[in-house]
């Protein structure tokens, strides 16, 4: 018989992280559902790490509650990691040993027996697309590749939950795509997922859910298209002028669009449609030196909410 | 290992992975950790040893090849139990970060530092071992009691890699770990009765020689090689060793706890 209200994959209430005075994670409350892919989205020092730090029992809480997997994490961390696979932002590889051996290393720490860890390092290996590397040092290994083969060693121990710290952070597109599709195949294996980054791409392809997190707080959650509908405009137009003008053109064009946005390098209309919000900018005769039409991200709801870009 | 039936404790699934890892690079340290006191030992022993003989009294009433052939056993064990403290235990936290691969998993910190003292105990086991047998056959055993230099000579490795792991814990460069090199191993390793008895030194220094804890090590080592050992000295060398083994495992535990717990 299953359970009509199954508990929480982790469910937080006021959670709280200080660090002497400062405070870095502000009383926050959220619920992650088992299968779900759950996103932290902010700028770095927002409070993500030291969130997933909690969440995955390497952190002790300063206040509020935590439940993961049904269990506090201070009495039950070792449990509760038993259970949970963590993708750490900093990668931990022994870059002495091989591919393989780090996989086996990692099994062992766990407790599995070598035919286990045997079976699953093959599959791994072919999941990460490392197969043909099982056996070189890790050290000449690619970002990309380090990378996959960090979440391959998460995976070793079947975990329920997966925690990804800024999984992609410091790959070229071709490498964070590659990831984005191995991730994106776990999630339809039904493993929980929960995700930080400060790519809102990132973000809108993976989530089910997210919270934008900026100074330690929750500055709005949903889904990332409930997101954009509820906090921008269906379209932006970006136009660049000459640096120094932005400001007095966004004075003339302050009636085209519903809100603007001035920024350093560039001038955001948020507008329905673009394409029209564009032609009455032409008809006044302002000639930007670009202009670009799109649609609204997740970057346009951080902007709104914070007033700040994700990505200095 | 594994049976199904009872889980590995999680200290030793620390101290496999070092096990693991020294399976793949353990060359390299047959050098330092072998070799170097073998051929100490023949120089120092055999070379200058019959020179000693030749033109002085025997020291301590044995020829110079038994004399300095339990200290070396000793000042091998400072060696490397000081050595396998210092980087192994700082790269575990900032090059290879180690640590927190094993803490995102079932370990615990204390896990973590019991498996990596526990790994060390074995390397100096296995060298300790490894050692006797060699001097057993330079012919300088003469005492049954010499099977007690083997757990002499591991504790004497822990009383100095329990409080250097304790200290490596809170390093970020080698500053601190020269510093223990030039302010403490280089001069125990020559004025703690290794070479020639602490008697010989000044005597201002000589209260200086019998606090360090390789004076100690060298000297129930010695004792039980050559039986010489009395009861109750030895049993003073041997409380002060552990006492500071015990204590450096104390104070390691608040230091990889503050560093390793954020």
């Amino acid at each position: 018989m299953s359970d009509p209200h199954p508990e929480p994959m982790v469910l937080a209430r006021n959670l709280q992280k200080r660090f002497g005075e400062f405070v870095a994670v502000d009383s926050v409350d959220f619920e992650i559902e088992r299968g779900e892919a759950f996103g932290f989205l902010g700028p770095n020092g927002a409070g993500k790490t030291s969130t997933m730090r909690m969440i995955s029992c390497m952190s002790p809480v300063s206040g509020g509650t935590l439940r993961v997997l049904g269990m506090d994490p201070a009495t039950q961390g070792s449990r509760i990691r038993s259970r949970i696979g963590l993708v750490p932002q900093e990668d931990s590889l022994d870059l002495e040993l091989t591919v393989l051996d780090n996989l086996t290393v990692y099994g062992r720490y766990f407790d599995l027996p070598r035919p286990v860890i045997r079976e699953r390092a093959m599959r791994l290996l072919d999941f990460a697309q490392l197969t043909e590397r099982a056996h070189d040092r890790v050290d000449p290994l690619s970002g990309g590749m380090k990378r996959r083969l960090t979440i391959a060693r998460a995976l070793i121990s079947d975990p329920d939950l997966l925690i990804l710290d800024e999984p992609t952070t410091g790959l070229d597109p071709q490498a964070r795509h590659l990831l984005w599709d191995r991730l994106y195949r776990l999630k339809q294996d039904g493993v929980t997922l929960v995700i930080t980054t400060h790519y809102m791409d990132e973000a809108e392809q993976l989530c089910d859910r997210l919270v934008v997190m900026d100074h330690g707080r929750f500055a709005a959650e949903g889904a990332p298209s409930a997101l954009i509908a509820r906090y921008s405009t269906k379209e932006v137009v970006e136009l660049r002028f000459r640096s120094g003008e932005h400001a007095e053109v966004a004075r003339r064009l302050g009636d085209v669009a519903e809100r603007t946005e001035v920024l350093a390098d560039r001038l955001l209309l948020y507008t329905t449609d673009g394409d029209a919000t564009l032609a009455e900018v032409h008809r006044r005769g302002l000639v930007p030196e670009s202009a670009l039409v799109r649609r609204s991200t997740l970057e346009d709801v951080f902007l709104r909410l914070t007033g700040r870009t994700l990505v200095d | 290992m594994t049976t199904g039936l009872r889980p590995t404790p999680l200290w030793l699934r620390g101290l496999g992975y070092w096990a693991y890892q020294y399976k793949r690079t353990w060359r390299s340290s047959v050098t330092t950790s072998f070799l170097y006191p073998v051929l100490y030992l023949a120089a120092m022993g055999v070379g200058l040893g019959s020179l000693v003989d030749r033109h002085s009294h025997l020291v301590g009433g044995v020829p110079y090849l038994d004399f300095i052939a339990p200290g070396l056993l000793a000042a091998t064990a400072m060696q490397i139990g000081a050595n396998e403290a210092m980087y192994p235990v700082m790269g575990a936290i900032k090059w290879v970060r180690t640590y927190f691969a094993m803490l995102a998993t079932p370990l615990r910190v204390i896990d973590v530092l019991r498996g990596h003292l526990g790994w060390i105990a074995v390397r100096l086991m296995a060298v300790s071992a490894i050692y006797l047998g060699v001097v057993a056959a330079f012919g300088v055993i003469r005492s049954p009691l010499a099977i007690l230099a083997f757990p002499a000579a591991v504790v004497t490795g822990l009383s100095f890699a329990a409080p250097i792991a304790a200290f490596a814990a809170t390093q970020d460069d080698n500053v601190g770990f020269t510093s223990i090199y030039r302010l403490g191993l280089i001069p125990l390793f020559l004025f703690s009765g290794t070479f020639f008895p602490v008697t010989e030194l000044p005597d201002w220094l000589r209260p200086v020689a019998y606090a360090t804890p390789l004076y100690h090590g060298v000297d129930l080592c010695r004792g039980l090689v050559l039986g010489t050992a009395e009861l109750w000295p030895s049993i003073g060398d041997a409380a002060y060793l552990v006492i500071l083994t015990l204590v450096g495992y104390r104070l390691a535990r608040a230091t990889f706890t503050k560093r390793l717990v954020v």
